[in-house]
Formats: C-alpha cells, structure tokens, sequence
C-alpha cells in the first residue's frame, strides 16, 4: 500500500510538474508586464512557443558536433530528475530516498555543464563568453548552497530532501533565526541558479552582460525548445524546493489517502502562486547588477549562510 | 601471498636492468612495457586477493636489510587497496606506453624501478624499508621527469623536483627517527606498541605532514607539481599524478592514523582539514588559469589530493571525538577518491597525451576542434572530465559526495571550534568542486569543441588502435567505479579496519552510500540514479521525436560575426574564438586577483594610432613568493656563508675541527646523563 501510493504519488507530482514549469514562467511573465502597466501575453504563451519550436526543423552550425544535439537533453533529464525528488503535494514519494539535497545539487551541476558545453560546441564568442560567466557564478553558488544545507543537515539530522522537510513540517523546531538566514541564502542562491535578475536578466537577448542567453544562441527548434523547457522546470524545481523547505504547511504525510493529496496540492498551489508574484514583484523593482559584482552578493549569501551555521553550534553547544 | 608479491618486486628489477640493452630498440621498448602490464596486473591481482581475504598472514622477514635487522615485507588491507590502485594505473599507463614508447632511451630503465619503488613503498613493514622504497620511488620519479633534459624547462622542472624530493626524505626520515627512537624498534608492530603523546606526537604530526605532503602536492609545497608532470612524457605523467600522488597519501595515512595509534586528540585532524580544504581550492583555482593542458591536469591533481587529505583530517577528528562511524565515513571517502582519482587521471594524462601527439601541441591556444578528427578520444576525455568536475553518476561524484556528507557531519564532534572549522570546509570544498566543473568544461571546451585553432591541430587523426584500448579501458573503469561504489568500499573494509580498528564499517550498504549515522541517514543510489536517468532520457527522446519528426539541417554559424572560414584561412581565424586566458577571465577577476595577485594590463593606441591593441594576463602562485623565493634566499645566503670558509688559515680550519668535536662530545656526555 505504501508503495502503491508513493507510486501514485510521484506519478502525479511529476505529471504535475512537467504542466507547472511553462505555467510557472508565463505567470512570471505575465504579472511582471502588468506591474509594468503593459498587457502582457497570457501566461499559456510557454506552452504555445514550446508547440511551435518543436514543430520547426533544428538547423546545426556547419561544425556542430553531436555535443549540440546530445547535450540539450542530457540537461533536460538531469533537471527532470531533479524535479523529480522536490515533494511538492505528498511526502513519501516513491523516489524520497534518492532525494538528497546535495545529490540535487549535482544533478543541477550536471545540467550545467551540458548547456556550457552546448554553448561552446560551435566555438563562437558569446558561447564561451556565457559559459566561462555560468561556470564562474557556479563556484561562488555552491559553497553558499551548501553551507545552507549544513544548517538543513544539523536541524533535521540528514540532507535528505524528503526527511528535512517532514521534519520541519512537524513543527518541532518552530522559528528559527538560522533558518531564516539559511533561507536568504538559499533565495540568493536561486535568482543566480534561474538566471533572474540581479543576476541575469531573462528577458534579453545580445546584451553584453548576458550569460545564460548567450549560450543558447545557436541553438533552434526542438533543441532550442529543450533548452527553454529546462530552464522553466529548474524555475519550478527552486520554487517549489523552497517551499518544501521553508512553507511545510499542509503537505501530506507519507502514507496519506487522496483527500490528504488534495489539500496538500492545493496548498502547494498558494504556495507556487506565492512565490511567483514575490518573484515578479521583486524583478521589478530592483535593477541588474554589474558581472563583477555578483560574487559579493553571492559572498554575502556565503557569509549568511555561515552565520546560520555558527548560530546552531552556538545554541546546539548551549542546549 | 607475499612469495608472489617480492618475484613480482623482483620481476620490476629484472626489467629495470634487462631495459639497459634493451632501450636502444623499439621492439626491445615494448617488451619491457609488456613486461611492466604484466607485473602491474599481478599487483592489482595480489591487491584484490588480500582484500577478499581480510589479510596476508604475518609479515615476511627478508634474508637481507639494513646492518641492525632484516626488511619486513607484509601486506595489510590498507597497503593492498593502494597496491590494488597502483596496479590498475600502472597497467594503464604501462600499455599505453607499449603503444608508444618514449622517445628517448633513457626513460626505459628507471620506469620499472618506478613501479617497484612504488610498490615496496606500499608492502614494507618497517620504517626502514617503506623508507628505501619511498627514495627508489623519488629518485626513479626524477630521472624520468629529468629524461628529456635538453631542454631547459624540463631541467629545471628536475631540478625543483630532486629538492623537493629531498625535502620530503629530509621530513620523514625524522619523523619515523622520533617514532622509532621512542619506541625502540624499526618494525611497524614495535611502533605501534608505543605510541607518541605530547610534543613527540606533534613533532610526527608536523614532520609527516610536511614529508608526505610535498610528495603529494599539498599547497603550499605543490610549486614543483605544475611544472615536474608537465616534463615527464604522458605515461610517467599519469603515473606520477595517478599512483606516486596516492604513495605519498598512503605513507601519511599509515603514518598519522596507524602507527601514532588510535588515542590522538581531535585537533590532529585540523591541520589536515585546513591543508587540504586551501589545495583544493588553490589547486582548483589555479587549473582554471593554466594555458597547457598537463598543467592544467596537474593543478587538478592538487585538487584532488586536497580533497582526499580532507577526508584523512576528519577522520583523524571524527576518531579522536569517538565518532567511530563518522570516522569510517571520512576514511572511506578518502580511500573510495584516492581509486577514483586515480584511475580517471590517469585515463586524461593519457588523453593529453594522445592528442599532444595527434595535433603537435600541448597549448591549448593551439588546439581546437578535436572532436571531429578523434571522437573516440574526446568522448573518452569528456567521460574522464566529467568524474574529474564530480558530475553524477560517474566515479568523481560518489566519493566528493561521500566526503561532503562527512564534512556536513563535522559539528558531530562537539567542539565549537572545529565545528566552525568544519563549516568553512565545506564552502571551500563546494567552492573547489564548482571551480574543478568549471576547469575541466573549460578544458574540453576548449581543446575538443570549436574549431582548430592552428594548422598542425587541423590535421589531427584518432590514435592508433592498441592506444584505442589504453584510452577505453579507464574510461569505462571511471564509469563502473561510479556505478558501484557500493561494493568496492565493502571491498575496503580491511583498509579501513587498518586505519581505524578492527570495529569499523564501511558506510555502505549493497550498492547504495550511506552517509551520516542513524535512521535517518542520507543515501546515495547510484545505481538507481543511473536507471532512472536512462529510463527518462529515453522517454524524453521517444516523446520529443514524436512530436517533432523533422531532421536537423546544417547552415553556416548565426551569431556574433563568427562567418565560415575564409580560403585563405582553412580553420578560421583562431582569435575569432574564445582563448585560455579569454576563458579565464571571468575567475581570473573574481578569485584571482585576491588569490593569485593576478594582473590584466590592456593596452589600446589612441584612435588614429595603428599600433596594435596588446592585452596581457599573468598571475603569481603564493607559494612562489612565501615558499620558493625565501627557501632560494635561504639557500644563496647559506652557501655565501660557507664559501668563506674556503679562504680560512689553517689555524682557524683545525680549531673549527676541534670545537666541533669538543661540542659532539659534550651532547653525547649530556645525553648519557639523561
């Protein structure tokens, strides 16, 4: 029965999901145009560009190799997978126990490379420019993500995805100023990993500060809708990552019937809808920062992370 | 067990000395490199046995050794898991070798003294022994990186690697003096009778540190790395980084966790922790900066071992804490990287060897596009890169994941202090693992993708069909390593019992890594991770293709001004793609210019002026500035001081003579009253 239902369950998150990240960016999209005073296209417009960049024939650079063709759904399977161990309705899905937060993070690096790679196949400028960016951001990104998932690991006992949230679900740790810390970083963390803004703005294309754009230049059809579609469900996978992470409230235990499934879906959904119009509120209002400054911010994220830390020895010791 | 291991010894002697005459031919070449397959494998083979059989029995006493005693020769489960380790890359790099013997006759001869030293080193068991074979290994090492000595670089390379060399002997010949002297006896079962405490312990620590750590390339010892693999030819490169690297870890494995035995406090592993987590990222950092590709490959080395010397120092802390399982965790991930590390470094020296051989160029300024002419090699390579830059499922990721989960269990231990240490790791070694990502996409990039950057590297071919197997048979050794670390580390279990005491367990259960302690400890599948990938990049295929059946068309490239290459030019201009230093730029700024006092002078003639724009990059490693340039001081001011003497009456030269003697005398009086 247990296993039955962690079936079932991963079935419809990821069902879920795979229909969530194009509507997670239109609504983005679309929320940021309205703060703007613009119309803004509905938030389908993902799911129409996708239908129509797959129908359309890819065309390859004279000397493209196979990397350029490979390499678009190496990232989005990683990223799937990836997607794939986030609990975003139920607990106890039938993938938890792969789910573990510094396994996440790799999957992440591994969609990483594919697309630096992708972007430096043909050999043009803005490729390697975008990459040598993407890989470098990375390097102050992952130590600040993995501070944070000490505090996760010293609260909750271990870095699995599915265990720290249940565990911060219960309750029994209440507020926490660590945590809070811990989140902040983890929120810088993911405007750098999604290419937002302060980072990066996704809105531009041929901008000399572009990173993430300018390794996708070469890329056209399905190819270049694979690419689009992995960078919608890394949006979600973050979002709904910090969800389970900071808003456990109302996700259904492992082993809980369909009515339980129900209420947690719909608290997800609050949650997502949450997250996106903070996000599109904040891209708004603040402006994109200077390449070379990112790794203050991200340093800043590094350090606040470590305090978070440094505050649970300290209380840890004292208790 | 140990009757087969000395023939094997003695089979490495007979080669070293059959490979005089035989050096002159080619053919003569490839049997001593056969020769060497084949004493390789038996010592991976002996490696294994001992594994599965938990031990080798006691230890062999040799009709011959120094004028006090007899050599002991035993084989633990920790010297059979790096034997194992240096008989798979000495096989590797052995059979490549075959392939292609080096050019030169006189690197033939010292290469089977090489492996033997190696693999003495890692059997003996007294100080005495693991010592001679350590200084067979070094100096066999140096007349091989000093084989191609006509030109300049490699003799300086030599040279900074024989000083090191010495440096090192110069560490631990005192550091198993003062465990010896203490104990009194040279065996390893009378040294660990009477282990150290107090400043003697220290002394050990700091000595041992020092020895085995400027062999492995700790910063800040590791200048000579970068420039001694380099000089070697590719085979003795990959030895040197995949199997001398893991000797120099394993003599301070045994050093600091057996012998000094299990009572040492938990400071002990802060210097390893400290040491380790600053080469990982310095060795990280620097690899993104380098312009050749072995010396790109050697600073990751540094990486590397910074990592596995991480994993030692927490061991070392989880064990003084009494954290017995957490102790087995760090071991085990550095025992699982050193394998890995190995083995994929290996298979990308050879790499780097092949294609300096295929396109005319180690520069990577001079190459380019490679994936078109050697797609064998370059997937080879981006399998290899991949470990190296810890991408799952392959076999970097399972050990680095293994050692983070230790790193984020350092608060375990209780003390304050080392817990904040402990968090700081762990952002460096995140921080090194994403700079080694970055290094190694910048390598491939650069190297196999775009297009050649110099007509020599337009011309490249694929190797050669027996190299073919010497590049294939790591790679897949990298990925299986990946997918089942599981059972190789149950296969570990006497290593880590010889490290740790016999109550150890490995931290894995079946196929599945087990990190933390307790229920509720976190898993890493990689067998299933693998499955499941494969499973979804197949459906992701299946439905992609369904909905979008059309073919893929070539056009000439879109974006940036890049145009097809003009006739006069057949690869296109070179300077229309990104460079090393161009790649480089973005952590050269960010990380470099605190790090490495990099500079960026960028010179531009005012409009009108049709002097050409001239841009310059460099850096300085501070190990050069704190560690080479005063030891070079050290070392003119001691030999203006004693050339002095030259000039000294003979009245002055024989009442130094009688002062020293009086001065000798009276410490010996002294210490016979004590």
């Amino acid at each position: 029965m247990q296993t039955l239902g962690g079936l079932l369950t991963q079935a419809l998150h990821l069902v879920l999901m795979l229909l969530a990240a194009p509507l997670v960016v239109g609504g983005v999209r679309w929320l940021k145009a309205r703060m703007l005073g613009r119309r803004g296209a509905s938030p389908l417009q993902p799911f129409r560009d996708l239908r129509k960049l797959l129908r359309k024939r890819p065309v390859l650079a004279e000397n493209a190799s196979a990397v350029s063709e490979v390499a678009p759904y190496v990232g989005v399977v990683a990223t799937l997978v990836a997607v794939a161990l986030v609990p975003s309705f139920a607990h106890g899905m039938l993938l938890a126990p792969l789910g573990d937060l510094v396994l996440l993070a790799a999957l992440l690096a591994l969609a990483r490379f594919a697309l630096a790679l992708a972007g430096m196949d043909v050999g043009t400028g803005f490729g390697g420019l975008g990459a040598a960016r993407e890989m470098s951001f990375a390097a102050f990104a992952e130590p600040a993500l993995l501070v944070a998932l000490l505090s996760f690991s010293i609260l909750a006992g271990t870095t699995n995805l599915d265990a720290v949230a249940a565990t911060f679900r219960d309750g029994l740790l209440g507020l926490r100023v660590s945590l809070a810390l811990a989140g902040i970083a983890l929120l810088a963390v993911a405007l750098t990993e999604n290419a937002r803004i302060p980072v990066d703005n996704p809105a531009t294309h041929l901008e000399l500060t572009m990173v993430h754009e300018a390794m996708l230049l070469e890329s056209s059809g399905r190819h270049l809708a694979l690419w689009e579609y992995e960078a919608a469900l890394k949006l979600t996978m973050w979002l709904a990552l910090l969800a389970a992470a900071f808003l456990p409230f109302g996700v259904a235990p492992a082993g809980s019937g369909p009515l339980a499934w129900l209420l947690g879906l719909l608290a997800w959904v609050v949650k997502m809808a949450g997250f996106a119009v903070a996000l599109a509120v904040f891209e708004s209002a603040i402006a994109k920062m200077r390449v070379f400054r990112v790794p203050e911010f991200l340093g800043a994220a590094l350090l606040l992370a470590l305090l978070a830390a440094a505050l649970l020895f300290v209380s840890t010791g004292l208790a | 067990m140990l009757t087969a291991f000395s023939l094997v010894l003695a089979l490495l002697l007979l080669l070293a000395v059959a490979a005089v005459p035989l050096a002159q031919r080619p053919a003569g070449a490839r049997l001593v490199h056969g020769g060497c397959v084949a004493a390789c494998l038996a010592l991976a083979l002996l490696g294994l046995v001992v594994l599965l059989a938990g031990g080798a029995g006691p230890p062999l006493v040799l009709p011959f050794g120094p004028p006090w005693g007899h050599a002991l020769l035993a084989l633990d489960g920790l010297s059979a898991w790096f034997l194992m380790l240096i008989g798979i890359t000495g096989a590797s790099a052995s059979f490549y070798a075959m392939a292609h013997p080096p050019v030169r006759p006189a690197a033939l001869p010292p290469f089977p003294l090489f492996l033997a030293g190696m693999a003495l080193t890692l059997a003996a068991a007294d100080a005495f022994t693991l010592l001679f074979g350590f200084e067979l290994m070094s100096l066999a090492s140096w007349a091989l990186v000093a084989s191609d000595h006509a030109q300049l670089e490699n003799r300086r390379a030599a040279r900074l690697y024989l000083m090191m060399a010495a440096l090192s002997a110069a560490c631990l010949v005192p550091a198993f003096g003062l465990l010896a002297g203490h104990a009194g006896g040279f065996s390893f079962a009378a040294l660990r009778a009477a282990p150290p405490s107090g400043w003697l312990a220290g002394g050990v620590l700091l000595l041992g540190l020092l020895g085995a750590g400027s062999k492995a390339g700790l910063a800040p010892l590791h200048v000579w790395l970068p420039l001694a693999y380099p000089a070697a030819p590719a085979h003795v490169s990959a030895l040197m980084s995949g199997a001398m690297a893991k000797v120099a870890i394993y003599v301070l494995a045994r050093l600091l966790l057996d012998l000094c035995g299990p009572a040492q406090p938990l400071w002990w592993g802060a210097p390893l922790l400290v040491v380790g987590a600053c080469s990982a990222v310095l060795g990280a950092l620097r690899s993104n900066l380098e312009a050749d590709v072995k010396v790109v490959l050697a600073c990751s080395s540094i990486e590397n071992i910074g990592f596995i010397v991480v994993g030692l120092g927490l061991a070392l802390a989880f064990r003084g804490a009494d954290l017995g399982p957490l102790a087995a965790l760090a071991a085990g991930a550095a025992l699982l990287h050193a394998l890995n590390h190995g083995v994929f470094k290996t298979l990308l020296f050879l790499v780097a060897g092949s294609v300096q051989r295929s396109a005319g160029s180690r520069r990577i300024d001079r190459l380019g596009g490679l994936i078109h002419a050697m797609p064998l090699t370059a997937t080879c390579a981006l399998v290899g890169m991949a470990a190296a830059a810890a991408l799952p499922p392959l076999s970097g990721f399972a050990s680095e994941w293994l050692l983070l989960q230790a790193l984020l269990a350092g608060w375990r231990t209780g003390d304050v202090a080392f817990q904040v240490l402990a968090a700081a790791g762990t952002a460096l070694a995140a921080m090194a693992a994403a700079l080694a990502a970055a290094a190694m996409l910048r390598l491939f990039g650069l190297v196999f993708l775009g297009r050649p950057r110099s007509p020599r590297g337009a011309g490249a071919h694929e190797v050669g069909r027996l190299e073919r197997w010497a590049l294939v048979v790591p790679a897949v050794l990298t990925v299986l390593l990946g997918l089942l670390p599981g059972p190789l580390l149950a296969l570990a279990q006497p290593a880590l019992a010889s490290l740790l005491g016999a109550g150890a367990s490995a931290p894995a259960r079946g196929f599945a890594l087990l990190g933390g302690t307790g229920d509720a400890a976190a898993w890493y599948l990689p067998l299933t991770l693998a499955v499941v990938l494969a499973l979804a990049g197949l459906v992701l295929v299946l439905l992609v293709r369904a909905r979008s059946p059309l073919e893929t068309q070539r056009g000439p490239v879109w974006n940036g001004g890049f145009i097809n290459p003009p006739e006069h030019l057949p690869f296109g201009d070179p300077l229309s793609q990104p460079s090393a230093a161009g790649m480089a730029q973005p952590l050269r700024r960010m990380l470099g210019t605190s790090l490495f006092a990099a500079t960026e002078e960028v010179r531009l003639p005012p409009p009108g002026d049709t002097r050409v724009a001239t841009y310059q990059a460099g850096f300085t490693d501070p190990a050069q500035g704190w560690v080479v340039a005063p030891a070079a001081w050290l070392r003119d001011a001691v030999a203006a001081r004693t050339e002095r003497m030259r000039d000294f009456t003979i009245r002055r030269c024989l009442s130094l003579g009688f002062a020293t003697l009086l001065a000798l005398l009276a410490l010996l009086a002294w210490l016979e009253a004590h």
